[in-house]
């Protein structure tokens, strides 16, 4: 392929003949692992999957190339073609080059010689990549055992020192332990741990911080960085979140349906970015320290199988040309060197420089089930969201945000309160006979209010409590503890029939659209169901009604669940929550499964919905970004309790629990400049057990605060659990010492 | 540990108490040992078929529950009472357990590992040649009863002894009577002995075990970790055995211990064809015989086999799992 040049290093020989043709010394050494014109696919004829479709990149030593894309768009399949790791019927041609070698479709020996030796991999699960019945030391031993002769006590002598250098504290204890005795982030580091053990000159890391809470996400990269540090090795770190590669790679490569469609510096494809889709995705990205409302690219990615015959993203590009639908554009260079582009327009964004360009009429676009057509116009340049205006089913142009305000907060109806509520577990051990041999305190008094028109956020890492919560309030039945008042209705106190009544007005969406939608049922039926449940018997007007308000087609009630997009599904639940027309909605993690394209979307329709139908919300969420741009006010929650609660707005600009500090400063950026600036605040260590949480302030075994104070105040934390205080106007925090927080 | 195992073997021998019981009373309700001297000739006066019932605690005339004390004081002392014909039920079936080991431990080891072995390969090459030949072939063997099977290969031994020209394959009992020579030469006739009822309980063994095997590795091949073991530079086929293998073993074994229990009494057939016998062979014989307190011995007996199988089937798992391992440190 040509114009690769600049991503490529100029010398494809052994890195040695590269390094002696050039005199300038602050030149980079040779690249280390070179890939050309990459093709991947599945199965053959008309049905062929092409997963990859020509993708070429370089990567010089110590160097670190994000690769970043949707799913779908063949970043991991690129990287285990890379290992030879791809099952015998996928077609692989290209070349991969390590050392100048070529090692694709090299032969299992010289194969296996080279992975985990020179190139190695750490995986994106770290629960499943590890194998369960063997010790974490032992299968770091192997891995040195493998490429080097050493005894077994030598092998497992470096399997301690590894592990301790990837931070796992007492290393030779926990060297003897077996996987699932490990949180995910301690397994993470053990994968790295595994993949840094021969002193590799390549690491590829595919999503290797995907599964893991925020908190630990840093903790991770921090990790890699060391790693980096102490390997010198080159990384290539494949990731869909935007926000991880800007804080951490010098070069970055965006994948658009099997092909790159961006390249270059961090800084030129962030700031400077010529592709639309780029430039979409960055406006996409919720973030955190922007008040701007992301803007959702229309449309879903291509079927691999069924591509289009010119730009892949020209269906949903709002700057598309008919040009752009004949032919697929090159991966050119544009702008400043290095920088590369596959737009046919590239050259003319690039002249209008931050301006944006004239968008395609609205209604010519073959946009997710039509609803968001003309949602918004891509921003060309800066990455500054324009919005300039959002068409909902049909309705005029309007802004939610532009109706009258609601009466203020007080003076509102309270939909849900939660007061003290109590949520502990059993704890079980044994295989020949279960006892009983602790508590898991899941939620330990917790108490907040929704008011009507009003979205609150529970926030916090996986285990803290707030999938709990939600569950123990939409059981509708009295808690162990603590009073739950559902539109003032006390659930402790209702019988059979009040609970059905209630839950017309008490409706929930689930995280994974797949899961939640049965199969088998049409999209007429999932929506139906709670209708003919409720004794309505002709629903079908009010599907109909009900699937437009969603933004989807009802003629499309007919298919089934498969047949669509992962936020259409998402819009189908949300169409269902919405049937029985319920007064506060339950979002357990609504936009978390989806794409950063689609989940743009699917926050906009929330948004509307709420404001045009007077909902209120219960959020749970663990992404901060998305918390600041759906929610009104938000709680924090740690191991089972509430750390902090207020309004967003408040809580996001001026934390005062030294915990909400910490996760806000974990969110990554995508905005480079804005990324390597901030300070971070690096937690230690993982989430105590619930099962036996820290004495009085739950959060000082990891607090930085807790760290800083003196003998008798750190004593008033051991001793003494801090209650959340009122610190401000609607917002309180459970600190002793919220108040000196921002010395942190 | 130690706690846990003897509150379970508690809880064990309650329900071999209890299951015994239930044979018992179900053996001595439809069973009539009367009938076992009825119409002989010259006819047996009822007095000494009375005494002699008596004798045995065979009495339909005694009620069920004085029956059952007076057997079960015995079972207590480790008794299991004497047979219709006035031998020792202890005496006999001790003679036959041996029996009945000797065939199934042979036969299962073989059975097993050749299906976990099939199994793991023909996963391995799913829809392979051999995956196909092996399925087709495991499916055929599990549709023919043993019955058939045992006469195929006794007419295949045949066969074959014509054709090799000597008596290499033998059909009949564990042992030649009366066999000449030194130990080389028992154990080389009882080997001969043990080919062909070996082979007819291994091979629907190996085809249920090839089937279950298959299905566990084909979860576990597409598994991470296996990928990761790749990853750090292992050949495919040392991450297959040493990660896939190993993991996908946990299930078979605790199947394993099962099978085991519930194959000490059930080699019936086999053991029937081959003229071998143990176990199974005499449950056929004393329900004909209307052998009540055998037919309770070997209920009770298969009550521990299956409860003595459950129990490795656990520590088993326990020692090959270590995420169901108790005690672990934490």
């Amino acid at each position: 392929m040509k114009g690769y040049g600049g991503l490529r290093a100029e010398s494809a020989g052994r890195p040695g003949t590269g390094r002696a043709d050039r005199d300038d010394p602050a030149e980079p050494p040779g690249p280390v692992l070179e890939v050309t014109d990459l093709h991947v696919t599945f199965g053959a004829g008309a049905g062929a999957v092409r997963a990859v479709r020509g993708v070429s990149y370089a990567v010089r030593p110590g160097e670190v190339l994000g690769v970043v894309g949707e799913s779908g768009s063949g970043k991991s399949v690129t990287s285990l073609a890379v290992m030879g790791l791809l099952p015998p019927h996928a077609r692989v041609t290209g070349s991969v080059r390590l050392h100048g070698r070529e090692i694709l479709g090299a032969d299992e020996k010289t194969l296996s010689a080279v992975r985990g030796g020179t190139i190695s991999m750490v995986f994106q699960d770290p629960l499943s990549a590890l194998t369960p019945v063997y010790r974490v030391g032992d299968q770091i031993a192997e891995a040195v055992r493998i490429h080097r002769r050493v005894s077994r006590r030598d092998a497992a002598r470096r399997a301690v020192e590894l592990l301790d250098l990837v931070g796992i504290p007492d290393a030779a204890r926990r060297a003897r332990a077996f996987p699932h005795e490990f949180s995910g982030g301690m397994r993470q580091r053990v994968m790295i741990a595994m993949a840094i053990a021969n002193d590799p000159d390549v690491i590829l890391c595919d999503e290797p911080t995907t599964a893991l809470d925020v908190t630990v996400q840093a903790q991770v990269l921090e990790v890699l960085r060391r790693a980096r540090r102490e390997t010198g090795a080159a990384i290539v770190l494949i990731t869909h979140d935007l926000g991880v590669v800007a804080g951490s790679a010098d070069r970055v490569m965006v994948m658009y349906a099997g092909r790159p469609v961006e390249a270059g510096t961090v800084d030129d494809v962030y700031l400077r970015p010529r592709m639309p889709y780029t430039a979409g995705l960055l406006a996409a990205v919720p973030r955190l320290d922007a008040a701007e409302r992301p803007v959702p690219i229309e449309g879903t990615p291509p079927s691999p199988a069924a591509l289009p015959p010119g730009c892949p993203f020209e269906p949903r590009c709002p700057l598309a040309v008919p040009a752009c639908a004949a032919a697929e554009p090159a991966l050119e260079p544009v702008g400043s060197p290095g920088h590369l582009a596959a737009c046919i327009r590239a050259e003319e964004i690039e002249a209008a420089g931050g301006a944006p360009l004239a968008a395609r009429p609205p209604g010519a676009l073959p946009a997710e089930a039509g609803a968001e057509a003309a949602a918004g116009v891509l921003p060309a340049g800066a990455g500054v969201p324009a919005r300039t205006g959002g068409a909902f089913g049909g309705r005029a142009p309007e802004e939610p945000g532009g109706r009258a305000a609601p009466p203020p907060r007080r003076d509102r109806e309270v939909v849900l309160a939660v007061d003290d509520l109590v949520r502990y577990y059993p704890l079980t051990k044994g295989t020949l006979l279960r006892r009983r041999i602790g508590t898991v305190r899941a939620v330990d008094g917790v108490s907040f209010d929704v008011r009507e028109r009003e979205t609150l956020a529970l926030v916090g890492e996986s285990g803290c409590g707030k999938t709990t919560t939600l569950m123990e309030i939409l059981r509708l039945a009295g808690p162990q503890h603590g009073t739950v008042t559902v539109l003032g209705r006390d659930t402790a106190a209702l019988g059979a029939r009040d609970r059905m009544a209630i839950r017309r007005d008490l409706q929930v969406v689930f995280q994974d659209p797949m899961a939640s939608l049965d199969p088998r049922m049409t999209v007429y039926d999932i929506v139906a169901e709670p209708l003919r449940t409720h004794g309505i018997r002709r629903p079908g007007p009010r599907v109909r009604e009900l699937l437009r308000l969603v933004g989807l087609e009802p003629g499309h009630a007919a298919r089934h669940p498969q047949d669509f997009s992962g936020g259409q599904r998402q819009r189908v639940g949300i169409a269902r929550a919405l049937a029985l027309e319920p007064r506060l909605v339950v979002l357990d993690e609504p936009v978390s499964a989806l794409d950063v394209s689609i989940r743009a979307g699917v926050l906009d329709l929330l948004t509307d919905l709420k404001a045009r139908l007077g909902l209120s919300y219960l959020f749970v969420a663990h992404d901060l970004a998305v918390v600041r741009h759906l929610a009104d006010r938000v709680a924090v929650m740690y191991l089972g309790v509430i750390a902090e609660i207020g309004r967003v707005e408040r809580v996001y600009a001026a934390p005062l629990h030294p915990y909400t500090r910490a996760l806000l400063s974990a969110v990554p950026v995508p905005d480079p400049g804005v990324e390597r600036s901030r300070g971070h605040v690096l937690l230690e260590g993982d989430l105590p057990s619930p099962a036996d949480p820290p004495s009085g302030c739950r959060f000082r075994t990891r607090c930085p605060l807790f760290r800083m104070l003196g003998g008798s105040e750190r004593a008033r934390c051991v001793d003494e659990r801090p209650p959340l205080r009122m610190l401000g106007d609607d917002h309180a925090a459970s600190c002793h010492f919220a108040e000196r927080s921002g010395a942190v | 540990m130690a706690g846990f195992l003897f509150r379970r073997l508690l809880n064990y021998l309650a329900l071999i108490a209890v299951a015994t019981s239930l044979a018992y009373a179900l053996a001595a309700t439809a069973l009539n040992p009367r009938a076992n001297y009825e119409g002989r000739n010259p006819p047996i006066p009822p007095a000494v078929v009375d005494a002699r019932l008596a004798e045995l605690n065979l009495d339909d005339r005694t009620p069920l529950p004085e029956r059952y004390l007076r057997w079960a004081s015995g079972v207590v002392r480790g008794d299991f009472g004497r047979t219709v014909t006035g031998g020792s039920v202890n005496q006999d079936l001790g003679r036959r357990i041996g029996v009945t080991l000797r065939l199934i431990t042979a036969g299962l080891l073989l059975g097993s590992v050749t299906g976990v072995l099939v199994g793991a390969y023909a996963a391995v090459r799913q829809y392979g040649p051999f995956d196909r030949l092996s399925t087709g072939v495991s499916f055929a063997v599990l549709a023919v009863p043993t019955v058939v099977l045992a006469n195929i290969l006794i007419i295949a031994a045949v066969w074959f002894n014509y054709l090799v020209g000597a008596h290499v394959l033998l059909v009949s009992g564990e042992a030649t009577p009366g066999m000449p020579g030194g130990f080389a030469a028992q154990a080389a006739d009882r080997l001969r002995h043990l080919v062909l009822p070996t082979l007819s309980l291994s091979l629907g063994l190996a085809a249920v075990y090839s089937r279950y095997q298959r299905n566990m590795m084909l979860d576990v091949l597409g598994a991470d970790f296996v990928r990761t073991a790749m990853a750090k530079g292992l050949r495919r086929r040392t991450a297959l055995v040493r990660h896939a293998l190993r993991t996908a073993l946990i299930p078979a074994v605790t199947y394993f211990a099962f099978t085991f229990g519930a194959l000490l009494v059930g080699t019936t057939f086999t053991e029937k064809i081959f003229g071998w016998h143990g176990m199974g062979e005499q449950l056929v014989n004393s329900i004909s015989a209307n052998d009540v307190n055998t037919v309770a011995a070997i209920s009770c007996f298969a009550a521990l086999a299956v409860l003595a199988a459950a129990l490795a089937s656990d520590l088993m798992h326990a020692v090959l799992d270590p995420r169901v391992r108790m005690g672990a440190d934490r």
